[in-house]
């Protein structure tokens, strides 16, 4: 219990010490903090905002600007190239990546290498191109590059990797807002919702939250029991093809007297 | 209209659906084939993941079937024997095809496996039906009405030994030329997501001789339960049944095949037949160029779901 007691001084120590050196930090809201896939999901809106809190007046030495990423649930894929043998095309080498974001949509009040330093980059991994890890993979292929860069520009012509520099509107270097379109071939799960706050190429602040995206009433109950009950579920759609069948067969008997 | 499809997990338009059930209607319909060989290269040219195409089809399959099959179990033109040797050696074939669909889906190489079957087996037939249809309209012209290919009656399956009656064939043969038929019939219901019917009609009146009127009825008896069995399989290992995909496919698919049948009427039988072939040739075309060409994308994205 004391413990405890001291571990919460100390953090509530550190949150002053933060506040106290960032002069600047940011406050964020979301339109939605779900998404239901319903039967008619075809994709969906999210308007993401926010303002900068600070004690002091507005620095003039250099600009803010405002970084926003939504990152999907990470999963494990393989890229996979074709080759020509025997005369067709079929798949030879493959790259299997270990956690590879489902979905991730960048947005930036200006294009991200003029307002961000490539430490700071790498640190929190916001640009497209630090989204995807090669940890283990290099052993498999001399160039896992053309994997990966295969792997980012058919996830951005299926508009799951958006950068959208310059999509963010900043007013009065306080108040800010974007919009992002989530596809509807987006994947179930958590996504991390950041906002960073930077001057001088340098993150000054950042917040986290999630939106939690998810299949509701029926597209949710067929996909449990698919996979929860799968004979349950085959047996379930027998008896519908069977019994569609029979009611076809039916109608038109009616029909031809 | 969209629809969100739960198992298939992307958004497709609801009446283009209701169209490529309708459309594959019609051609059964014209034609007396399933209709599943041009559904599945179908589905998978509007994006939907071709393991979902596959197990969709083998589910809508049973639909159209069982509305086939009522009709000649009233006319008593169903070989019950036949159906289920035919349907043992359905079913043999049919849990090897999965269990290879399973293992090739994991080395991502399920496409290519789907692709050449297709091209193989639709090439073969398409070719010899065009061959058939056309040589029976240059007869026609030439001598008037022909007399009806003869069926093979003593061949070398006579002399194989299991034999058994078959009442309602009226045939008394071996048990094992029908029960390799299914077993290849299995194989093909699993992998390619059809009936099989374009293999097994040709080798039940050609290669078993049966009497024509029972061969529709006893082949749609065992299509039923060997893509009822695929469908349960696909539904068990790879959860790749749509059963929306699957209802929106049959509304289509039930009218369809009504238009399709009334234009049949009008059409002559050789016509018909040459239509078809072309129709099995174009398909099969369009996937072999597929895979002979240098494709767009050299590249694809699988994710390795279950972890």
């Amino acid at each position: 219990m004391r413990q405890r007691a001291r571990v919460l001084v100390c953090s509530l120590g550190a949150v002053l010490l933060f506040a106290a050196a960032h002069a600047e930090t940011v406050v964020l809201g979301l339109s939605q903090h779900e998404v239901a896939i319903t039967t008619d999901f075809r994709g969906s809106h999210l308007w993401i905002f926010g303002a900068v809190r600070r004690e002091a007046p507005i620095p003039t030495d250099s600009d803010l600007d405002v970084i926003i990423t939504v990152t999907g649930p990470a999963l494990p894929v393989d890229v996979r190239r074709k080759e020509r043998r025997f005369g067709i095309w079929v798949n030879a080498e493959s790259v299997h990546l270990s956690r590879v974001p489902s979905f991730y949509a960048v947005a930036s009040t200006k294009p991200l290498s003029d307002v961000l330093s490539a430490t700071e980059d790498l640190r929190h991994h916001i640009s497209v191109g630090r989204l995807v890890h090669t940890v283990g993979a290099a052993e498999v292929t001399s160039d896992v590059e053309s994997f990966t860069s295969a792997l980012e520009r058919i996830r951005t012509r299926e508009g799951l990797f958006q950068s959208q520099e310059g999509a963010v509107a900043f007013d009065e270097d306080t108040l800010f807002s974007t919009s992002l379109a989530l596809p509807s071939n987006i994947v179930e799960g958590a996504y991390a919702t950041r906002i960073f706050l930077v001057r001088d190429r340098k993150v000054v602040d950042w917040a986290e939250t999630e939106i939690d995206v998810h299949k509701v009433g029926l597209e949710r109950w067929l996909y449990t029991l698919a996979h929860r009950q799968p004979l349950v579920y085959g047996a379930m759609s027998l008896v519908i093809a069977i019994a569609a069948g029979w009611l076809a067969s039916a109608v038109f008997r009616i029909f031809r007297r | 209209m969209q629809i969100y499809l739960p198992i298939a997990e992307v958004s497709v338009n609801t009446y283009l659906l209701l169209g490529i059930g309708g459309l594959v209607g019609v051609l059964s319909g014209m034609f007396g084939v399933g209709g599943g060989f041009l559904m599945t290269p179908l589905l998978f040219f509007i994006g939907i993941p071709p393991a979902v195409a596959v197990a969709t089809g083998a589910n809508q399959i049973v639909a159209s079937s069982f509305s086939g099959v009522l009709a000649h179990f009233r006319r008593k033109t169903v070989d019950l024997r036949m159906g289920t040797v035919l349907l043992a050696g359905g079913i043999l074939g049919a849990a090897f095809g999965v269990q290879v669909f399973a293992a090739l889906k994991a080395m991502g190489q399920v496409d290519l496996l789907v692709t050449l079957f297709y091209v193989v087996f639709l090439g073969i037939v398409g070719a010899l039906m065009f061959i058939e249809a056309l040589g029976a309209i240059l007869r026609a012209r030439r001598s008037g009405p022909h007399t009806p290919a003869r069926r093979a009656r003593h061949s070398r399956i006579h002399s194989l030994p299991l034999k058994m009656k078959f009442r309602t064939s009226g045939l008394y043969i071996s048990v094992i030329p029908p029960f390799l038929v299914g077993i290849l019939v299995g194989i093909l219901s699993a992998i390619m997501g059809v009936g099989g019917g374009f293999i097994m009609v040709p080798a039940m009146i050609y290669l078993l001789g049966m009497p024509t009127k029972v061969v529709i009825g006893t082949s749609l008896f065992q299509i039923i339960f060997v893509s009822g069995f695929s469908t349960m399989m696909h539904a068990g290992t790879t959860h790749s049944v749509d059963v929306v995909l699957a209802v929106l496919l049959l509304v289509g698919g039930v009218l369809g095949a009504q238009l399709g049948t009334r234009i049949g009427v009008k059409l002559k039988a050789e016509q018909l037949r040459i239509l078809l072939a072309a129709l099995v040739l174009a398909v099969c075309f369009k996937l072999a160029l597929d895979l002979l060409l240098r494709p767009a994308e050299l590249y694809s994205i699988a994710v390795t779901k279950g972890a």
